[in-house]
């Protein structure tokens, strides 16, 4: 049995208060293991990403605990907080938010530079992390010239060269086409995951299911089912 | 540099559009506040030349002078007066007043006459060309050899001219040191041929220039002074009087200041809108960096850096524009009164500081409010 990466406890979130309270997340508990691909699908507006947030440490949950590697995330100070989002998690946004005025190698290298790593240092190990995912290329170019696969590549590069032991997914194939996106999750869980590393990933999109380990699926703020590689 | 800031640099650089608005506007406003101010303070060494070329320690005037050309002439019992006072070791007039000359070729033109006390030529000009003692020649005038003394045709020692029906001969050349406001010629000569030459008033003196015997003697010198309803000053003091009352009276330094602060307010304005535009536009990106894990002191760091080095470049740039056309100037324009003083800069500086200051506040506002949460909800 893999290592446990995350263990969620009761994890509430609502949003407003009164009459406009809004329940994102109601009572959620899970647990995610290193080396596991792990799916959190539900239509929109269930609570994806406001789960997502709460166990990477963007969002404080209203009640209940989020353990990384047995580390209660939200007892941390907010610098605290954010080294450890710097150092454990790596985060790929759905549109992507790479800088266009940066060129692709220190877009790829802003969590090494952030790490307050020397700039040719991280410029070097950048080109590497470039390298694995297939643009070495496209080092020099502003990353608004590249395609949209492309993009996303790039925005993986920078998730993982800080060496993350988790990442995180929020629709990742939500603006490419059909076989970009299976290119891309093909290309993740074989290059991507190890067994050091787990990969929670939001989506919509059922044409890459077939590549999860296991799904969890949400409705209205609850998990309401699992399913696991046959 | 620290990597962050060099993102920060990156960010703003290569943005040409916004950075180079942002420059234009720092440095058109420093440009403008640098010209505004050393035009004034150019203005203003000029207005008290004739106070610092005579160089006397101390001066007496009526209390109602405000500057140097319009003098109140003094009665004679006031120079004696001040002679016997304790701690003075001479007192001697100074005549100090407008006149019209006639140029040998019919031209008339204006002139200031400054009279020195005839038996010390007390507050004397250094001389080019001629002797000072042929100052007591008949008829002898001497001229400052300013960026002016084109208007007197370029005399040399011995041109003739015509006085108010007295002839005049030029017999010394002297060196100019501050030339004077009013873009006039100046001519010295002795008090008494400047009071038996030009119309004059029951009394003579325009002021009494007094030597101290030590720097202790001044304010007893200025009581004594003061008994006699006159008005001692010192050089510095009187220099200062001369300055507020075309700060304060004459409408000039309102103005001034008026221009200067409008400068700042373009300035800060095409300045500050530019970059909080820029900081909107990179809010997402910003956001970004929180999500990933940069720190809100770092980000706050990058903002200032930012503006901190717009500001910088801009002082810069609008500092050496305004040398370079106050330089060509000059060169085309001997008289163009314009100064650069340390004040002057000091004052743009400052200025800058709170155009960097606020735009930078109002950018990191923006950003340390952000919620990576909102930026991950896309
Ligand atoms: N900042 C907020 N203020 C108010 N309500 C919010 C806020 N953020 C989220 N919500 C609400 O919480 C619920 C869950 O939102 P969330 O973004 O987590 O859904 P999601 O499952 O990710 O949806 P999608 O698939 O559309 O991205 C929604 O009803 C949403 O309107
Ligand atoms: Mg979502």
């Amino acid at each position: 049995m893999a290592s446990l990466a995350i263990k969620a406890t009761n994890l509430a979130k609502w949003f407003g208060e009164g009459d406009a309270r809004t329940m994102a997340v109601k009572s959620v508990s899970f647990e995610a293991s290193f080396g596991e691909l792990l799916y959190i699908v539900g239509p929109s507006g269930s609570g994806k990403t406001t789960l997502l947030s709460m166990i990477s440490g963007i969002l404080k949950p209203n009640s209940g605990t989020v353990l990384v590697e047995d580390r209660d995330i939200w007892m941390m100070e907010s610098d605290e907080l954010a080294d450890f989002r710097l150092n454990k998690i790596g985060f790929v946004f759905q549109d992507y938010h790479l800088f266009p005025r940066l060129t692709t190698v220190e877009n790829v290298a802003i969590p090494l530079i952030l790490k307050k790593n020397d700039w040719n240092q991280s410029l070097k190990v950048a080109s590497e992390y470039l390298k694995i995912v297939g643009l070495e290329q496209r080092a020099a170019l502003p990353p608004v010239k590249l395609s949209g696969g492309e993009q996303q590549r790039v925005a993986i590069a920078r998730a993982i060269a800080s060496r993350p032991d988790i990442l995180i997914f929020d629709e990742p194939t939500a603006s490419l086409d059909g076989d970009t996106g299976r290119k891309i999750l093909e290309f993740v869980r074989e290059h991507i995951l190890n067994e050091t590393r787990c990969i929670i990933i939001v989506t919509h999109d059922s044409r890459i299911f077939e590549y999860a380990h296991r799904i969890i699926r949400m409705e209205d703020g609850r998990i309401i089912g699992e399913e696991h590689e046959k | 540099m620290n990597g962050i800031l060099r993102i920060a640099f990156k960010l703003l650089v290569n943005d040409r559009g916004k950075f180079t608005a942002l420059l234009v506007g720092i440095t058109f406003a420093v440009f403008l506040m640098v010209m505004m101010t050393s035009m004034f303070a150019g203005i203003l060494s000029r207005s008290s030349s004739t106070v610092t070329n005579i160089g006397a320690k101390m001066w007496v005037l009526d209390p109602a002078v405000n500057n140097v050309s319009s003098s109140i002439p003094m009665p004679d019992y006031v120079q004696d007066a001040v002679r016997s006072i304790d701690g003075v070791r001479y007192a001697v007039p100074l005549y100090s007043g407008g006149a019209l000359i006639k140029l040998k070729n019919g031209v008339y033109q204006a002139v200031t006459v400054i009279g020195l006390d005839d038996a010390s030529l007390f507050g004397r000009p250094e001389l080019i060309e001629g002797k000072i003692e042929d100052i007591y020649a008949e008829n002898g005038f001497i001229v400052v050899q300013d960026a002016e003394i084109t208007k007197l045709g370029n005399p040399r020692i011995g041109t003739e001219f015509e006085i108010n029906d007295h002839k005049g001969v030029v017999v010394g050349i002297a060196k100019a040191n501050i030339s004077g406001l009013f873009g006039i010629p100046t001519l010295y000569t002795t008090f008494n041929r400047a009071i038996s030459y030009l119309p004059s008033t029951r009394f003579t003196a325009s002021y009494i220039l007094v030597e101290p015997k030590s720097k202790s003697d001044i304010p007893h010198i200025k009581q004594e002074v003061n008994k006699l309803g006159y008005q001692a000053l010192t050089d510095d003091e009187f220099i200062q009087k001369i300055s507020n009352f075309y700060k304060y009276q004459t409408g000039l330094g309102i103005n001034v200041m008026l221009m200067t602060a409008i400068s700042f307010i373009v300035g800060l304005s095409i300045s500050g809108q530019t970059f909080y535009t820029f900081i909107l536009e990179n809010l997402e990106k910003f956001g970004a960096l929180k999500a990933i894990g940069a720190k809100g002191h770092e980000l706050v760091s990058m903002i200032l850096f930012q503006a901190g080095f717009t500001a910088f470049l801009g002082y810069g740039l609008g500092v050496g524009l305004a040398s370079l056309i106050i330089m060509s100037a000059k060169l085309r324009m001997p008289d163009y009164a314009a100064q650069i003083t340390n004040l002057n800069l000091g004052i743009a500086f400052v200025m800058v500081l709170i155009i960097a200051g606020i735009s930078s506040y109002i950018g990191i506002r923006r950003v340390i409010r952000i919620e990576p949460f909102d930026i991950f909800r896309g």
